[in-house]
Protein backbone atom coordinates (compact mmCIF):
# COMPACT_ATOMS: atom_id res chain seq x y z
CA UNK A 1 0.00 0.00 0.00
CA UNK A 2 1.22 3.26 -1.09
CA UNK A 3 1.62 6.29 1.14
CA UNK A 4 -1.01 7.74 -0.69
CA UNK A 5 -3.37 4.88 -0.25
CA UNK A 6 -2.72 4.94 3.35
CA UNK A 7 -3.86 8.66 3.61
CA UNK A 8 -7.14 7.76 1.59
CA UNK A 9 -7.94 4.63 4.05
CA UNK A 10 -7.19 6.91 7.12
CA UNK A 11 -9.39 9.78 5.58
CA UNK A 12 -12.66 7.12 4.70
CA UNK A 13 -11.80 5.55 8.39
CA UNK A 14 -12.69 9.39 9.52
CA UNK A 15 -15.47 9.78 7.02
CA UNK A 16 -17.51 6.79 8.59
CA UNK A 17 -16.75 7.40 12.24
CA UNK A 18 -18.65 11.00 11.38
CA UNK A 19 -21.42 9.34 9.46
CA UNK A 20 -21.72 6.61 12.82
CA UNK A 21 -21.37 9.98 15.14
CA UNK A 22 -24.61 11.68 13.26
CA UNK A 23 -26.72 8.19 13.23
CA UNK A 24 -26.14 8.10 17.12
CA UNK A 25 -26.67 11.48 18.03
CA UNK A 26 -29.92 11.34 16.01
CA UNK A 27 -30.74 8.61 17.84
CA UNK A 28 -29.62 9.13 21.08
CA UNK A 29 -30.01 12.50 21.75
CA UNK A 30 -32.82 13.75 23.69
CA UNK A 31 -34.84 16.37 22.16
CA UNK A 32 -35.05 17.66 18.70
CA UNK A 33 -33.00 20.94 18.76
CA UNK A 34 -30.01 18.22 20.20
CA UNK A 35 -30.47 15.97 17.29
CA UNK A 36 -30.50 18.59 14.83
CA UNK A 37 -26.63 19.25 15.55
CA UNK A 38 -25.37 15.51 15.38
CA UNK A 39 -27.81 15.86 11.98
CA UNK A 40 -26.21 18.97 10.48
CA UNK A 41 -22.38 19.15 11.32
CA UNK A 42 -21.37 15.53 12.21
CA UNK A 43 -22.16 13.89 8.28
CA UNK A 44 -21.46 16.84 6.03
CA UNK A 45 -18.09 16.83 8.26
CA UNK A 46 -17.91 12.58 7.43
CA UNK A 47 -19.12 13.35 3.52
CA UNK A 48 -15.89 16.01 3.31
CA UNK A 49 -13.51 13.40 4.42
CA UNK A 50 -15.18 11.19 1.70
CA UNK A 51 -14.78 14.08 -0.80
CA UNK A 52 -11.11 14.61 -0.11
CA UNK A 53 -10.60 10.69 -0.47
CA UNK A 54 -12.18 10.41 -3.91
CA UNK A 55 -10.57 13.68 -4.66
CA UNK A 56 -6.72 12.00 -3.68
CA UNK A 57 -7.90 8.80 -5.45
CA UNK A 58 -8.19 10.35 -8.99
CA UNK A 59 -6.06 13.16 -8.67
CA UNK A 60 -7.65 14.67 -11.84
CA UNK A 61 -8.29 18.74 -11.35
CA UNK A 62 -11.43 19.18 -12.87
CA UNK A 63 -13.26 15.64 -11.25
CA UNK A 64 -11.85 17.64 -7.70
CA UNK A 65 -13.73 20.44 -8.65
CA UNK A 66 -17.06 18.34 -9.06
CA UNK A 67 -16.41 16.53 -5.60
CA UNK A 68 -15.84 20.35 -4.50
CA UNK A 69 -18.82 21.51 -5.63
CA UNK A 70 -20.88 18.09 -4.46
CA UNK A 71 -19.34 19.01 -0.63
CA UNK A 72 -20.46 23.19 -0.83
CA UNK A 73 -24.33 22.32 -2.06
CA UNK A 74 -24.46 20.03 0.65
CA UNK A 75 -22.98 22.74 3.49
CA UNK A 76 -25.51 25.12 2.13
CA UNK A 77 -28.22 22.77 2.00
CA UNK A 78 -27.14 22.04 5.89
CA UNK A 79 -26.90 25.31 7.24
CA UNK A 80 -30.19 26.17 5.54
CA UNK A 81 -31.72 22.73 6.71
CA UNK A 82 -30.42 23.36 10.04
CA UNK A 83 -31.42 27.55 10.83
CA UNK A 84 -35.31 26.85 9.41
CA UNK A 85 -35.93 23.03 10.96
CA UNK A 86 -35.23 24.84 14.24
CA UNK A 87 -37.70 27.12 14.00
CA UNK A 88 -39.99 25.14 12.21
CA UNK A 89 -39.58 22.68 15.65
CA UNK A 90 -40.29 25.14 17.58
CA UNK A 91 -43.27 26.91 16.29
CA UNK A 92 -44.68 22.80 15.86
CA UNK A 93 -43.09 22.35 19.63
CA UNK A 94 -45.10 18.71 21.04
CA UNK A 95 -44.57 17.41 17.35
CA UNK A 96 -47.49 15.68 16.12
CA UNK B 1 -8.08 -3.21 -3.40
CA UNK B 2 -8.97 0.38 -3.30
CA UNK B 3 -12.13 -0.24 -4.79
CA UNK B 4 -13.12 -3.19 -1.99
CA UNK B 5 -12.06 -0.51 0.24
CA UNK B 6 -14.24 2.22 -1.53
CA UNK B 7 -17.35 -0.45 -1.18
CA UNK B 8 -16.39 -1.41 2.33
CA UNK B 9 -16.67 2.02 3.04
CA UNK B 10 -20.02 2.64 1.27
CA UNK B 11 -21.47 -0.32 3.18
CA UNK B 12 -20.28 1.03 6.58
CA UNK B 13 -22.23 4.85 5.58
CA UNK B 14 -25.41 2.31 4.64
CA UNK B 15 -25.56 0.34 7.58
CA UNK B 16 -25.24 3.93 9.92
CA UNK B 17 -27.80 5.72 7.77
CA UNK B 18 -29.79 2.45 8.11
CA UNK B 19 -30.22 3.27 11.66
CA UNK B 20 -31.39 6.56 11.09
CA UNK B 21 -34.76 4.81 9.87
CA UNK B 22 -35.48 4.47 13.44
CA UNK B 23 -35.90 8.01 13.82
CA UNK B 24 -38.26 8.17 11.01
CA UNK B 25 -40.17 5.71 12.66
CA UNK B 26 -40.56 6.92 15.98
CA UNK B 27 -40.26 10.33 15.51
CA UNK B 28 -41.73 12.26 17.95
CA UNK B 29 -42.10 14.98 15.92
CA UNK B 30 -42.27 15.64 12.39
CA UNK B 31 -39.11 17.62 12.54
CA UNK B 32 -37.65 14.05 13.97
CA UNK B 33 -38.84 12.15 11.29
CA UNK B 34 -37.53 15.18 8.43
CA UNK B 35 -33.67 15.19 9.77
CA UNK B 36 -33.63 11.54 9.46
CA UNK B 37 -34.30 11.61 5.65
CA UNK B 38 -32.09 14.40 5.19
CA UNK B 39 -29.43 12.25 7.24
CA UNK B 40 -30.06 9.34 4.56
CA UNK B 41 -29.89 12.30 1.51
CA UNK B 42 -26.39 13.44 2.89
CA UNK B 43 -25.75 9.34 3.19
CA UNK B 44 -26.85 9.00 -0.53
CA UNK B 45 -24.48 11.40 -1.60
CA UNK B 46 -21.32 9.79 0.15
CA UNK B 47 -22.38 6.64 -0.85
CA UNK B 48 -22.65 8.29 -4.88
CA UNK B 49 -19.26 9.67 -4.38
CA UNK B 50 -17.80 6.14 -3.19
CA UNK B 51 -18.90 4.42 -5.33
CA UNK B 52 -17.72 6.49 -8.71
CA UNK B 53 -14.33 6.22 -6.68
CA UNK B 54 -14.49 2.19 -6.69
CA UNK B 55 -15.85 1.97 -10.03
CA UNK B 56 -13.38 4.83 -11.38
CA UNK B 57 -16.78 6.14 -13.43
CA UNK B 58 -17.12 10.05 -13.60
CA UNK B 59 -20.53 10.22 -14.84
CA UNK B 60 -21.83 8.61 -11.34
CA UNK B 61 -20.53 12.17 -9.89
CA UNK B 62 -23.65 13.59 -11.19
CA UNK B 63 -25.71 11.69 -9.47
CA UNK B 64 -24.11 12.84 -6.74
CA UNK B 65 -24.13 16.40 -7.86
CA UNK B 66 -27.83 16.30 -8.15
CA UNK B 67 -28.61 14.33 -4.88
CA UNK B 68 -26.46 16.86 -3.25
CA UNK B 69 -28.23 20.34 -5.16
CA UNK B 70 -31.45 19.06 -4.23
CA UNK B 71 -31.27 17.58 -1.04
CA UNK B 72 -32.78 20.82 1.18
CA UNK B 73 -36.05 20.46 -0.95
CA UNK B 74 -37.36 18.27 0.63
CA UNK B 75 -36.52 20.26 4.10
CA UNK B 76 -37.29 23.39 2.86
CA UNK B 77 -41.42 22.18 2.03
CA UNK B 78 -41.43 20.84 5.17
CA UNK B 79 -40.48 23.98 7.13
CA UNK B 80 -43.21 25.89 5.40
CA UNK B 81 -46.18 23.37 6.81
CA UNK B 82 -46.07 24.93 10.05
CA UNK B 83 -46.82 28.62 8.90
CA UNK B 84 -50.64 28.92 7.17
CA UNK B 85 -51.21 27.12 4.42
CA UNK B 86 -47.53 26.79 3.64
CA UNK B 87 -46.64 29.82 2.34
CA UNK B 88 -44.69 31.35 5.05
CA UNK B 89 -41.23 31.34 6.41
CA UNK B 90 -40.68 29.90 9.51
CA UNK B 91 -38.24 32.59 10.51
CA UNK B 92 -40.62 35.67 10.23
CA UNK B 93 -42.41 36.86 12.70
CA UNK B 94 -45.82 35.80 13.28
CA UNK B 95 -47.18 39.70 12.61
CA UNK B 96 -45.49 39.51 9.29
CA UNK B 97 -47.06 35.59 8.22
CA UNK B 98 -50.17 36.78 6.39
CA UNK C 1 -17.94 -5.92 -1.48
CA UNK C 2 -20.12 -4.97 -4.15
CA UNK C 3 -22.27 -8.00 -3.22
CA UNK C 4 -22.86 -7.33 0.68
CA UNK C 5 -23.34 -3.65 -0.60
CA UNK C 6 -25.90 -4.65 -3.12
CA UNK C 7 -27.38 -6.76 -0.26
CA UNK C 8 -27.87 -4.75 2.40
CA UNK C 9 -29.13 -1.96 -0.05
CA UNK C 10 -31.95 -4.38 -0.98
CA UNK C 11 -32.39 -5.23 2.29
CA UNK C 12 -32.71 -1.17 3.19
CA UNK C 13 -34.84 -0.46 -0.19
CA UNK C 14 -37.79 -3.11 0.96
CA UNK C 15 -37.88 -1.86 4.61
CA UNK C 16 -38.41 1.61 3.89
CA UNK C 17 -40.61 1.05 0.94
CA UNK C 18 -42.74 -1.27 4.29
CA UNK C 19 -42.35 1.50 6.49
CA UNK C 20 -43.78 3.93 3.93
CA UNK C 21 -47.21 1.57 3.35
CA UNK C 22 -47.29 0.37 6.81
CA UNK C 23 -47.15 2.99 9.11
CA UNK C 24 -49.75 4.46 10.88
CA UNK C 25 -48.35 8.23 10.68
CA UNK C 26 -49.23 9.83 7.42
CA UNK C 27 -46.16 12.19 7.48
CA UNK C 28 -43.96 9.40 8.55
CA UNK C 29 -45.13 7.90 5.36
CA UNK C 30 -43.89 11.04 3.07
CA UNK C 31 -40.64 10.63 4.90
CA UNK C 32 -40.15 6.82 3.96
CA UNK C 33 -40.84 7.45 0.45
CA UNK C 34 -38.75 10.51 0.22
CA UNK C 35 -36.03 7.95 1.61
CA UNK C 36 -37.05 5.32 -0.52
CA UNK C 37 -36.48 7.80 -3.69
CA UNK C 38 -32.74 8.29 -2.47
CA UNK C 39 -31.94 4.32 -1.79
CA UNK C 40 -33.74 3.34 -5.45
CA UNK C 41 -31.24 6.27 -7.22
CA UNK C 42 -28.42 4.44 -5.38
CA UNK C 43 -29.99 0.97 -6.54
CA UNK C 44 -29.80 2.32 -10.01
CA UNK C 45 -25.61 3.59 -10.18
CA UNK C 46 -24.87 0.53 -8.08
CA UNK C 47 -26.55 -1.17 -11.30
CA UNK C 48 -23.99 0.63 -13.40
CA UNK C 49 -27.34 2.84 -15.12
CA UNK C 50 -26.10 6.47 -14.25
CA UNK C 51 -28.93 8.15 -16.56
CA UNK C 52 -31.84 6.35 -14.98
CA UNK C 53 -30.02 7.04 -11.23
CA UNK C 54 -29.75 10.94 -12.55
CA UNK C 55 -33.65 10.97 -13.14
CA UNK C 56 -34.44 9.30 -9.87
CA UNK C 57 -32.08 11.60 -8.10
CA UNK C 58 -33.96 14.86 -9.39
CA UNK C 59 -37.48 13.39 -9.31
CA UNK C 60 -37.49 10.98 -6.63
CA UNK C 61 -35.45 12.83 -4.05
CA UNK C 62 -35.76 16.50 -4.70
CA UNK C 63 -39.28 17.19 -6.47
CA UNK C 64 -41.74 14.22 -5.10
CA UNK C 65 -40.94 15.11 -1.94
CA UNK C 66 -42.06 18.41 -2.29
CA UNK C 67 -44.96 17.38 -4.10
CA UNK C 68 -46.12 14.40 -1.66
CA UNK C 69 -45.44 17.24 1.56
CA UNK C 70 -47.46 19.92 -0.41
CA UNK C 71 -50.75 16.97 -0.69
CA UNK C 72 -49.82 16.29 2.93
CA UNK C 73 -50.23 20.00 3.72
CA UNK C 74 -53.74 20.31 1.65
CA UNK C 75 -54.89 17.20 3.81
CA UNK C 76 -54.25 19.26 6.88
CA UNK C 77 -55.78 22.28 5.69
CA UNK C 78 -58.85 20.32 4.47
CA UNK C 79 -58.94 18.77 8.11
CA UNK C 80 -58.26 15.50 6.01
CA UNK C 81 -55.75 14.01 8.40
CA UNK C 82 -58.23 13.56 11.71
CA UNK C 83 -60.66 11.82 9.42
CA UNK C 84 -59.91 7.85 10.06
CA UNK C 85 -58.98 6.34 6.56
CA UNK C 86 -58.99 2.88 6.71
CA UNK C 87 -60.30 0.78 3.93
CA UNK C 88 -62.31 -2.59 5.12
CA UNK C 89 -60.19 -5.63 5.38
CA UNK C 90 -61.84 -6.97 1.94
CA UNK C 91 -60.44 -3.85 0.04
CA UNK C 92 -57.32 -4.18 1.98
CA UNK C 93 -56.56 -8.06 0.76
CA UNK C 94 -57.55 -7.20 -3.04
CA UNK C 95 -55.26 -4.30 -3.27
CA UNK C 96 -52.24 -6.52 -1.49
CA UNK C 97 -53.07 -9.06 -4.30
CA UNK C 98 -53.41 -6.85 -7.09
CA UNK C 99 -50.13 -5.45 -6.28
CA UNK C 100 -48.34 -8.56 -5.60
CA UNK C 101 -49.92 -10.46 -8.97
CA UNK C 102 -48.27 -7.26 -10.74
CA UNK C 103 -45.13 -7.44 -9.25
CA UNK C 104 -45.12 -11.12 -9.77
CA UNK C 105 -45.45 -10.33 -13.65
CA UNK C 106 -42.90 -8.22 -13.81
CA UNK C 107 -40.41 -10.42 -12.18
CA UNK C 108 -41.55 -13.03 -15.21
CA UNK C 109 -41.33 -11.07 -17.49
CA UNK C 110 -37.85 -9.80 -16.71
CA UNK C 111 -36.90 -13.73 -16.27
CA UNK C 112 -37.96 -14.42 -19.28
CA UNK C 113 -35.89 -11.96 -21.49
CA UNK C 114 -33.99 -13.55 -23.66
CA UNK C 115 -30.52 -14.42 -23.21
CA UNK C 116 -27.97 -11.98 -21.00
CA UNK C 117 -26.68 -9.40 -23.51
CA UNK C 118 -29.66 -7.49 -23.64
CA UNK C 119 -29.84 -4.56 -26.69
CA UNK C 120 -26.49 -3.29 -26.08
CA UNK C 121 -25.07 -5.16 -28.79
CA UNK C 122 -27.34 -4.22 -31.64
CA UNK C 123 -27.28 0.04 -30.05
CA UNK C 124 -23.79 -0.42 -29.77
CA UNK C 125 -23.20 -1.45 -33.27
CA UNK C 126 -26.23 1.62 -34.92
CA UNK C 127 -25.21 3.86 -32.51
CA UNK C 128 -22.26 5.82 -35.10
CA UNK C 129 -25.48 5.94 -37.45
CA UNK C 130 -26.49 9.39 -35.09
CA UNK C 131 -23.17 10.11 -34.35
CA UNK C 132 -24.15 10.40 -30.56
CA UNK C 133 -21.55 8.96 -27.38
CA UNK C 134 -25.01 8.40 -25.04
CA UNK C 135 -26.45 5.01 -25.88
CA UNK C 136 -29.40 6.18 -23.91
CA UNK C 137 -29.88 9.32 -26.04
CA UNK C 138 -29.59 7.19 -28.89
CA UNK C 139 -32.07 4.92 -28.38
CA UNK C 140 -34.29 7.45 -26.49
CA UNK C 141 -34.41 9.97 -29.34
CA UNK C 142 -33.57 7.89 -32.42
CA UNK C 143 -33.78 3.67 -32.18
CA UNK C 144 -37.23 4.52 -30.23
CA UNK C 145 -38.06 7.95 -30.35
CA UNK C 146 -41.97 6.88 -30.77
CA UNK C 147 -41.68 5.92 -27.12
CA UNK C 148 -40.27 9.64 -26.08
CA UNK C 149 -42.51 11.57 -28.53
CA UNK C 150 -45.90 9.58 -26.30
CA UNK C 151 -43.80 9.78 -23.16
CA UNK C 152 -43.21 13.68 -23.67
CA UNK C 153 -47.32 14.48 -24.95
CA UNK C 154 -48.68 12.26 -21.79
CA UNK C 155 -46.63 15.10 -19.69
CA UNK C 156 -48.82 17.58 -21.47
CA UNK C 157 -52.03 16.04 -20.78
CA UNK C 158 -51.29 15.34 -17.76
CA UNK C 159 -50.86 19.51 -17.35
CA UNK C 160 -54.14 19.46 -18.98
CA UNK C 161 -56.01 16.98 -16.84
CA UNK C 162 -54.57 19.50 -14.03
CA UNK C 163 -55.80 22.43 -14.70
CA UNK C 164 -59.31 20.75 -16.09
CA UNK C 165 -59.90 20.95 -11.90
CA UNK C 166 -59.75 24.65 -12.11
CA UNK C 167 -62.41 26.14 -10.23
CA UNK C 168 -64.78 28.26 -11.57
CA UNK C 169 -64.15 31.59 -12.36
CA UNK C 170 -59.92 31.31 -11.68
CA UNK C 171 -59.23 30.20 -15.14
CA UNK C 172 -56.20 30.92 -16.44
CA UNK C 173 -55.28 32.14 -12.39
CA UNK C 174 -52.43 31.89 -10.95
CA UNK C 175 -51.66 28.45 -8.87
CA UNK C 176 -50.86 27.98 -5.29
CA UNK C 177 -50.80 30.13 -2.31
CA UNK C 178 -48.78 33.86 -2.36
CA UNK C 179 -45.70 32.37 -0.68
CA UNK C 180 -43.91 35.28 1.29
CA UNK C 181 -40.70 35.11 3.18
CA UNK C 182 -38.52 37.05 5.42
CA UNK C 183 -36.18 39.60 3.32
CA UNK C 184 -32.81 38.21 3.56
CA UNK C 185 -33.83 35.43 6.04
CA UNK C 186 -32.12 32.35 5.73
CA UNK C 187 -34.79 31.15 3.15
CA UNK C 188 -35.06 33.94 1.17
CA UNK C 189 -30.81 33.96 0.82
CA UNK C 190 -31.06 30.21 -0.01
CA UNK C 191 -33.38 30.80 -3.15
CA UNK C 192 -31.38 33.23 -4.34
CA UNK C 193 -27.76 31.34 -4.33
CA UNK C 194 -29.22 28.35 -5.12
CA UNK C 195 -30.50 28.74 -8.59
CA UNK C 196 -27.29 29.63 -10.30
CA UNK C 197 -25.88 26.37 -9.02
CA UNK C 198 -28.89 24.68 -10.34
CA UNK C 199 -29.13 26.23 -13.75
CA UNK C 200 -25.40 25.37 -14.48
CA UNK C 201 -26.04 21.62 -13.36
CA UNK C 202 -28.70 21.94 -15.72
CA UNK C 203 -27.01 23.27 -18.40
CA UNK C 204 -24.14 20.99 -17.66
CA UNK C 205 -26.86 17.86 -17.68
CA UNK C 206 -28.44 18.65 -21.05
CA UNK C 207 -25.43 19.70 -22.84
CA UNK C 208 -23.39 16.20 -21.37
CA UNK C 209 -26.96 14.33 -22.46
CA UNK C 210 -25.23 13.91 -25.82
CA UNK C 211 -22.18 11.75 -25.14
CA UNK C 212 -22.32 10.69 -21.37
CA UNK C 213 -25.15 9.90 -19.07
CA UNK C 214 -27.59 13.18 -18.68
CA UNK C 215 -30.26 14.54 -20.83
CA UNK C 216 -33.54 16.45 -21.59
CA UNK C 217 -35.90 14.54 -18.67
CA UNK C 218 -33.14 15.11 -16.20
CA UNK C 219 -31.79 18.60 -16.93
CA UNK C 220 -35.44 19.66 -17.27
CA UNK C 221 -36.01 18.21 -13.56
CA UNK C 222 -33.22 20.53 -12.07
CA UNK C 223 -34.32 23.36 -13.89
CA UNK C 224 -38.13 22.81 -12.81
CA UNK C 225 -36.40 22.67 -9.17
CA UNK C 226 -35.13 25.72 -9.31
CA UNK C 227 -38.08 27.52 -10.64
CA UNK C 228 -39.79 25.58 -7.14
CA UNK C 229 -37.26 26.74 -4.91
CA UNK C 230 -37.88 30.44 -6.44
CA UNK C 231 -41.63 30.06 -5.78
CA UNK C 232 -40.94 28.77 -2.61
CA UNK C 233 -38.41 31.43 -0.98
CA UNK C 234 -41.55 33.90 -2.21
CA UNK C 235 -39.06 35.74 -4.61
CA UNK C 236 -41.07 35.14 -7.73
CA UNK C 237 -45.16 34.85 -7.74
CA UNK C 238 -46.40 31.68 -9.96
CA UNK C 239 -46.80 33.06 -13.68
CA UNK C 240 -50.56 33.52 -15.02
CA UNK C 241 -51.56 30.19 -16.27
CA UNK C 242 -53.20 32.39 -19.47
CA UNK C 243 -49.78 33.43 -20.29
CA UNK C 244 -49.26 32.71 -23.56
CA UNK C 245 -45.58 32.89 -23.28
CA UNK C 246 -46.01 30.23 -21.32
CA UNK C 247 -48.53 28.30 -22.70
CA UNK C 248 -45.99 28.22 -25.80
CA UNK C 249 -42.85 27.18 -23.41
CA UNK C 250 -45.15 24.11 -22.22
CA UNK C 251 -45.84 22.73 -25.83
CA UNK C 252 -42.72 23.78 -27.77
CA UNK C 253 -40.79 20.55 -26.80
CA UNK C 254 -43.30 18.25 -28.09
CA UNK C 255 -44.44 20.58 -31.35
CA UNK C 256 -40.49 20.49 -32.06
CA UNK C 257 -40.56 16.81 -31.79
CA UNK C 258 -43.95 16.22 -34.11
CA UNK C 259 -42.03 18.53 -36.35
CA UNK C 260 -39.09 16.63 -36.85
CA UNK C 261 -41.36 13.48 -37.13
CA UNK C 262 -43.63 15.13 -39.71
CA UNK C 263 -40.57 16.33 -41.85
CA UNK C 264 -38.92 12.41 -41.36
CA UNK C 265 -42.48 11.13 -42.96
CA UNK C 266 -42.86 13.26 -45.46
CA UNK C 267 -39.53 11.91 -46.83
CA UNK C 268 -40.18 8.61 -46.25
CA UNK C 269 -39.83 7.22 -42.75
CA UNK C 270 -41.29 9.00 -39.82
CA UNK C 271 -39.31 10.31 -36.77
CA UNK C 272 -36.29 9.05 -39.33
CA UNK C 273 -33.77 11.93 -39.32
CA UNK C 274 -32.00 13.20 -42.66
CA UNK C 275 -28.41 11.24 -43.35
CA UNK C 276 -25.81 12.83 -41.54
CA UNK C 277 -28.33 15.12 -39.80
CA UNK C 278 -29.05 13.06 -36.78
CA UNK C 279 -26.91 14.43 -34.21
CA UNK C 280 -27.63 17.99 -34.62
CA UNK C 281 -31.79 17.54 -35.06
CA UNK C 282 -31.76 15.18 -31.97
CA UNK C 283 -29.85 18.44 -29.90
CA UNK C 284 -32.47 20.89 -31.04
CA UNK C 285 -35.08 18.53 -29.63
CA UNK C 286 -33.30 17.58 -26.67
CA UNK C 287 -33.18 21.55 -26.10
CA UNK C 288 -36.55 22.50 -26.89
CA UNK C 289 -37.70 19.40 -24.40
CA UNK C 290 -36.00 20.44 -21.91
CA UNK C 291 -37.31 24.12 -21.54
CA UNK C 292 -40.64 22.03 -22.11
CA UNK C 293 -40.06 19.22 -19.70
CA UNK C 294 -39.13 21.71 -16.87
CA UNK C 295 -42.06 23.97 -17.22
CA UNK C 296 -44.51 21.26 -17.46
CA UNK C 297 -43.08 19.31 -14.15
CA UNK C 298 -42.83 22.72 -12.01
CA UNK C 299 -46.58 23.99 -13.30
CA UNK C 300 -47.71 19.83 -12.33
CA UNK C 301 -46.62 20.60 -9.07
CA UNK C 302 -47.74 24.30 -8.91
CA UNK C 303 -51.40 22.50 -9.55
CA UNK C 304 -54.50 23.87 -10.82
CA UNK C 305 -55.18 27.92 -10.86
CA UNK C 306 -56.11 29.58 -7.32
CA UNK C 307 -55.92 33.00 -7.36
CA UNK C 308 -57.82 34.87 -9.82
CA UNK C 309 -55.48 36.35 -12.78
Amino acid sequence: MSVVEGIIAGLLVLGVFFYVAGTVGLLRFPDTHSRLHALTKADNLGLGFIVIAAGLHWGDGWIAGKLALVWLLTLFAAGMAAQLVARAALKAEGGE
Amino acid sequence: MMADLFMLTALCILISVAGALIRAWRGPGRADRMMSAQLIGSGGVGIAVLIAAARSEPAILDVALVLALLAAFAALAFVKTVTPEGAGDPEADEAETP
Amino acid sequence: MSLAFDLALCALILGAAGLAVAGRNLFGSVVFYIVYGVLIALAWVSLGAADVALAEAAIGAGVTGVLLIGAWQGMKDAGGLEAEITQSLPVRVLAGLGAAALGGLIGFAILSLPGHEGLTGPVAENQPAVNLGNPVTAVLLSFRAYDTLLETLVLSAALAAVWSLTPAGLWGGIPGPKHTTRPDGVMASFGRLLPPLGLLVAVYLVWAGADQPGGAFQAGTVLAAVWILIVLAGLRDEPRLSSLTLRVIVIAGPLVFLGAALAGALSGLALGYPEGHARTLILIIEYALTLSIAATLALLIAGPARRAP
